[in-house]
């Protein structure tokens, strides 16, 4: 699946609970822990942007809404 | 409309059908059963939905979920049958939900037995299930009752968004009396905003919850809603002005009463008669007009008078309050009167 | 590709704890009734304990019902308004245990509401004990020594037990990946389909973690779902009265 559009994954760091889903789904190993921790006091993800193909795996495996596809 | 000539359940059944009742969900137990089959085939004939459930727990759960969609819903149940409607009744408080719940009452515990009986009465009034709460409780004494009452329930449940009770028993519910059932009304689904019927984007979600979840004052909210509903006592009082010993009946137990004043009145003996319509709340002020009363004999189809408690509380400790029971039978007139005497006597007279 | 939440779902970040399917399950319904244009005609009914939370969750007209009972108030709800759809949310505890004869007899009298199950093997909200679901040797609050399927029964199968009922439709799914998700998607809205040209009672059971009561990362839970749970509770449809007609 190439990046032929220009949509992009979109995080919303307030609402990880860093449960981990998204890094253990992600088939490109793109996501990982960041040193942020929001104010739940969870570390939270990000996606390195040239390694993701906007798969949406992400998307579907989060409990809690971090991600956009847009 | 003409009298016609109906069982007391069935009175009541067509009566809830004439108040725009358009659910009901019910099990199966002597001495209410005859709501359930009236129903089974009449519900239809009026285009309500009747379901005879798997249980009185998913009769009772079928009611909450037809109550929050906006309906003028019913179930009936006995004894043990009502018992187990208790979870329900506790849920449809907590929610501020309107519902009929009928009590066709028979004799005992655990299972008794299917005679009359009005044995209930400490759990139709304290509450009945778990937590902190009153249910009104509707008393039907004749067929015509059963039939006025249905109306007068479903209004005042929804005045209150609160469960009423009717408290009937296995006589009212098997006697045949002539009985002019109430011009049929209709119930609009819609009539209040609060019930559920689909979120329109942009506007407030409709949750159908324990009040205490998300009213800002609860404890304030509830104690108010209490205090307005004490006041619908509801209640008739048959010579008790000038009476030495007044009666207190409620159902079936006040028919005899009613009989039983004239009888001693004609002996010299003055009796009266204060007989409760709302069990809960009780009618305190009727005992304003018990002037010349010596003392209060409750006459109950049960072994432990259960409405002394009540008596006690509405006269205070002035007075002797006894219980004239009886198990398995009405009460006689002979025994009432008997028992009165015998507590005059200890009084000094 | 376009991969957005739907309205509906209200973000309340509300207690669920880190990895809890409930937030899985709660995009997966709001996005079926966004396909289906249904999100504003949806009628919820809600058990007690943690999927209760979802009336805060969602924006759908929502009733919390009592424990065991949101299949038998749904039917009363779908009975008063029959053109909305109708869905009881419930846990494996509340279907399978205290709600069984509910369950059972809407299956039962093939009543045309929708019951999306989630079963994670055990009792969530009071600490993890024992459920209908627990798989044999699975140590909980009330089997600190593991299951005994001889005391307590094998884990109850609802495709073993239900699918020679005349139901509209049966199907369990897993929230355990991607690709668990786009199937139990698949199904839910399947189910609501079937709702909604009146085929009578759908059932969407769905394999979801609960990593805090069993003690495991959130990772782990969802692994646990695909070495542990499937092998107990197959994927798939098992009824789909129309197809077999």
């Amino acid at each position: 699946m190439g990046k032929e559009r220009n949509e992009k994954v979109y995080t919303n760091p307030v609402r990880c609970k860093g449960c981990g889903y998204c890094i253990h789904a992600c088939p490109k190993e793109a996501i990982r822990v960041s040193d942020h921790v929001n104010a739940k006091g969870y570390n939270t993800i990000i996606v390195d942007e040239d390694k993701c193909t906007v798969c949406g795996t992400c998307y579907r495996v989060c409990p809690d809404y971090v991600f956009e596809i847009r | 409309m003409a009298k016609v000539l109906l069982k007391g359940n069935e009175a009541l059944a067509e009566a809830a059908l004439a108040a725009g009742c358009r659910f009901y969900s019910g099990y199966p137990i002597t001495p209410q059963t005859e709501i359930l089959e009236y129903l089974s085939w009449r519900m239809e004939e009026v285009g309500g939905e009747f379901i005879q459930a798997e249980s009185e727990l998913a009769g009772i759960n079928m009611v909450l979920g037809a109550a929050a969609a906006g309906a003028r819903a019913l179930t009936t149940s006995s004894g043990p049958g009502f018992s187990l409607k208790q979870e329900g009744i506790s849920y449809l408080v907590a929610a501020d939900l309107p519902a009929v719940i009928v009590d066709v009452m028979r004799i005992g515990t655990g299972l008794g037995d299917i005679a009359q009986g009005q044995g209930d009465y400490w759990q139709l009034t304290r509450g009945g299930g778990h937590g902190d709460y009153h249910t009104l409780v509707l008393a039907p004494a004749s067929v015509q009752e059963n039939a006025d009452m249905m109306a007068e329930a479903f209004d005042l449940a929804e005045k209150y968004r609160h469960p009423v009770l009717i408290a009937s028993d296995a006589a009212i519910g098997q006697m045949i009396e002539a009985v002019e059932i109430p011009e049929f009304k209709e119930h609009d689904i819609n009539k209040f905003d609060w019930t559920i019927k689909g979120c329109k984007k942009g506007t407030e979600q409709r949750k159908i919850q324990n009040v205490y979840y998300t009213h800002p004052d609860y404890e304030g909210y509830l104690t108010e809603k209490y205090r307005q509903m004490e006041q619908e006592q509801r209640y008739e009082t048959v010579q008790v002005e000038d009476a030495e010993l007044v009666l207190v009946a409620y159902g079936i137990s006040s028919r005899v009463c009613r009989e039983t004043v004239e009888i001693a009145r004609e002996e010299g003996l003055k009796l009266g008669l204060i007989r409760p319509i709302t069990l809960w709340p009780f009618p305190v002020k009727a005992f304003e007009e018990a002037k010349a009363a010596r003392a209060f004999l409750t006459v109950e189809m049960n072994i432990l008078g259960q409405m002394m408690d009540d008596v006690k509380l509405a006269v205070g400790s002035g007075y002797p309050v006894d219980h004239y029971g009886s198990i398995f039978e009405i009460p006689e007139s002979d025994g009432i009167i008997a028992k009165a005497k015998e507590m005059l006597k200890k009084e000094g007279k | 590709m376009r991969l957005v939440a739907p309205e509906t779902v209200t973000f309340t970040q509300s207690g669920f704890c880190p990895g809890c399917g409930h937030g899985l399950a709660v995009r997966l319904i709001a996005e079926v009734m966004e396909e289906m244009e249904l999100s504003e005609k949806l009628l919820a009914i809600v058990d007690v304990a943690c999927g209760s939370l979802n009336i805060d969750s969602w924006r759908f007209d929502t009733i919390m019902a009592a424990h065991g009972r949101p299949i038998a108030t749904a039917v009363g709800v779908k009975k008063v308004r029959p053109e909305n759809p109708v869905m009881a949310y419930i846990g494996d505890g509340a279907a399978y245990s205290i709600g069984m004869a509910e369950t059972m007899h809407t299956a039962i009298r093939n009543d045309n509401v929708v019951a999306i199950v989630i079963n994670n093997s055990l009792y969530g909200m009071t600490g993890g004990q024992c459920a209908p679901t627990s798989l044999p040797g699975q140590i909980t609050t009330s089997t600190p020594k593991g299951k005994d399927p001889k005391k307590a029964g094998m884990p109850f199968r609802v495709d073993q037990a239900f699918t020679g009922l005349d139901i509209a439709y049966l199907a369990r799914g897993s929230m355990a990946d991607a690709k668990g998700m786009m199937q139990s998607k698949k199904y839910i809205k399947k189910a609501f389909e079937k709702h909604m040209r009146g085929e009578g009672f759908c059932l969407v059971e769905l394999l979801s973690p609960c990593p805090t009561n069993l003690n495991m990362t959130p990772v782990k839970s969802v692994e646990r779902i695909k070495n542990e749970m499937i092998p107990f509770f197959p994927l798939g449809e098992f009824k789909d009265k129309k197809e077999e007609e």
